[in-house]
């Protein structure tokens, strides 16, 4: 309920920024090693965002397998989420290169005229090329 | 079938309203916490205190731990202790009991503490007493194998309480709990010649199997208590912990 609350922040503040007047698809990351278990966020998520103007929106999760890296051998292959070795070697000195993500990938807004938002985008880049 | 509208006629599409834009964001959803969890890790580093997050599945002894590591420190380290539980103050008063300064956090149906939680908590506890500055501030967190993983709270250390009267096999079940300690500690290892289902080599192979080489300790907090594993371990990582800058860990002057 935390992370759900914490998404929907995030929504609100990105539809704001937009000016965006509802919000439709949401769509998260979520690894095997994240600690979120995806079916219990999307019951959550349809009670918070409750009387809300996301009431409308739709979550959609992408969850991501286990990948490591052995440090040993270099191999690389995918685990399951308690049974962190290596393939190749069998060596349990292995680093994660994916399955602990927790991200809100992407929103899709909507109540934004095209012009309106190139011009966002345009301003976006802008900023981006000061930097 | 079509997630837009439901219907079994493959491969149509929906056009997106004209007045609608898809913005990609790749922000963290713990993006708040890990904000206040790294406040609080700069205040505890400024105080040059080491915390200890200590975690386990509810009756795991985490209190009971507690108990005998102040009884068997004496006054050689100061400790302060912070409780999670989701209701009463009774681990708090337990422990101050025993002499050991503690404050309670009622989380009251949350599950696990959060870096807020932490931080708010901080504002009415110091991390010095008559004793002088503490050395080691132990958060003992809400006791749940699952969502207290997931939350950082600015510590130094994860602490994993394995009991032997649980499953040798938590580690495989819980595997992000386990996957994120520094230690584990077998605790109740008295109660392991009753005991005919558990195996402390079992329970390290499960724990190896996450690709961690986590040490395992064993540790009994019970009538006839034998933790010295557990204040030997304690004491090392005390020791190398880096004093706050402005004392003795201000550079010394360079001379040409």
């Amino acid at each position: 309920m935390a992370v759900c609350n914490e998404l929907l922040a995030q929504v609100r503040a990105t539809a704001q920024q937009h000016g965006a007047r509802g919000v439709g698809t949401i769509t998260v990351r979520i690894g095997a090693l994240s600690g979120v278990e995806p079916d219990l966020l999307e019951r959550a998520f349809t009670i918070a965002r409750a009387g809300d103007y996301t009431d409308a929106a739709r979550l959609v999760i992408e969850t991501i397998g286990v990948r490591i890296r052995c440090r040993a051998c270099g191999n690389e292959n995918d685990a399951a989420a308690n049974r962190l070795l290596c393939s190749a070697c069998g060596g349990y000195a292995v680093d994660l290169v994916g399955g602990d993500e927790l991200l809100l990938a992407r929103i899709e807004l909507q109540g934004i005229p095209d012009a309106e938002f190139s011009k966002q985008d345009q301003n976006a880049q802008g900023e981006k090329n000061y930097v | 079938m079509c997630e837009t509208c439901g219907c079994s006629i493959p491969g149509h599409e929906h056009p997106e309203p004209a007045d609608t834009h898809t913005v990609e964001v790749l922000k963290g959803l713990m993006s708040s916490n890990d904000h206040a969890a790294a406040h609080n890790r700069e205040h505890f580093d400024r105080s040059g205190v080491l915390v200890v997050n200590l975690m386990s599945s509810p009756g795991a002894g985490k209190t009971r731990l507690l108990e005998q590591t102040a009884a068997a420190l004496g006054s050689g380290l100061n400790i302060a202790v912070i409780e999670g539980d989701l209701e009463t103050e009774n681990d708090a008063e337990r422990l101050r009991r025993g002499g050991i300064r503690a404050h309670q956090i009622t989380t009251g149906s949350a599950c696990h503490l959060d870096a807020h939680l932490i931080h708010r908590a901080l504002h009415d506890f110091p991390l010095a007493d008559e004793r002088g500055p503490v050395d080691i501030l132990f958060i003992e967190n809400v006791g749940n194998l699952v969502c207290p993983a997931a939350f950082d709270l600015g510590q130094h250390l994860n602490v994993v309480l394995l009991s032997t009267t649980e499953g040798d096999d938590k580690p495989a079940k819980y595997p992000v709990m386990f996957r994120a300690a520094d230690l584990v500690v077998v605790s109740k290892c008295d109660l392991l010649p009753m005991l005919d289902d558990f195996s402390v080599d079992r329970a390290s192979a499960s724990l190896a199997g996450l690709g961690n080489q986590t040490p395992v300790i064993r540790t009994a907090a019970g009538r006839q208590p034998d933790i010295a594993a557990w204040i030997e371990w304690l004491e090392a990582r005390r020791g190398e912990h880096p004093v706050p800058l402005g004392e003795a860990g201000t550079p010394a002057t360079q001379t040409a």
